[in-house]
């Protein structure tokens, strides 16, 4: 149990550090879906099997594959790649390394966490959640979907070629 | 079944922190590191996707479903910013022919 924890941990960040370092974009997505694969066994092991179902087939399944297409509509390869200099470059690593630290700094004391509910081995399936989703949060719920609808109209009037006026 | 939460609790939540924070400073140092629009969306999944795997490890660690829900809409809220996001680079691609972020310098200032 453990064990796999610190494989998945592994592998998690290990696919991050390529997705930011590969020289070519498909390189970086095929990355970034096994990072999302790895995310995914986190929440298996954590008892959240109906996120990790919805986060294979939302992520893995939906937004990586537009992202690849994306990349192959645009015909983006390393050669078209660009590039920031050197001093950007350690200037980010070291940006990132010090918010790193800042954080691991702020929780190096621990935490106290004792659980606000009585045991239950069933808080992540689907039916848990399900009566969480649709009791407490149902007007969020019916809000996401308005969001999804503007999202979709937003993206093909973006998308839409404009007639040339200028 | 009281042996299922004592197995979720073997791995201590501060590794689920300390798991989290790489992942996203990886990302944001990958915001500031690279120039490619769309790797620097990816970027951003990454992040949210770390804050998901906290939530996540909260919820199960308090036995509270609301955390999961909030995954939930998080996960539709990435999905909608990455239908929109990619639409304006299809449309920046058409008109800078260029993916690269540098081109929209004009929105700094």
């Amino acid at each position: 149990m453990q064990y796999l924890f610190y494989f998945f941990a592994a592998i998690s960040i290990i696919s991050a550090l390529m997705v930011v370092s590969a020289r070519s974009p498909i390189n970086s997505v095929i990355a970034l879906i096994v990072c999302f694969l790895s995310i995914a066994g986190h929440y298996i092991l954590l008892n959240a099997q109906f996120l990790a179902v919805v986060h294979i087939i939302v992520y893995t399944g939906a937004i990586m594959v537009l992202f690849l297409f994306v990349i192959m509509l645009l015909n983006l390869n390393q050669r078209t790649e660009p590039q920031k200099k050197l001093m950007t470059r350690i200037a980010a690593v070291v940006a990132g390394g010090a918010f790193l630290l800042t954080l691991l700094g702020a929780t190096r004391q621990g935490l106290q966490i004792a659980a606000v509910n009585p045991e239950d081995a069933s808080v992540g399936l689907v039916g848990h959640v399900g009566m969480a989703l649709f009791k407490d949060y149902l007007l969020p719920f019916e809000v996401s979907s308005v969001l999804f609808l503007s999202a979709m109209v937003g993206a093909m009037m973006l998308g839409k070629k404009e007639k040339a006026t200028a | 079944m009281e042996t299922f939460n004592s197995v979720i609790r073997q791995v201590p939540l501060e590794h689920y922190l300390i798991l989290s924070f790489f992942l996203f400073s990886i990302g944001l140092a990958g915001v500031l590191f690279r120039r490619n629009t769309i790797i620097i969306l990816m970027c951003l999944e990454l992040m949210f996707n770390s804050v998901n795997l906290l939530l996540t490890a909260f919820s199960a660690h308090h036995n509270d479903p609301g955390g999961q829900v909030f995954v939930f809409f998080i996960m539709l809220v990435a999905a909608a910013e990455v239908t929109v996001g990619l639409a304006i680079l299809v449309m920046m691609k058409r008109n800078v022919d260029s993916v690269d972020i540098n081109q929209l310098n004009r929105l700094k200032w």
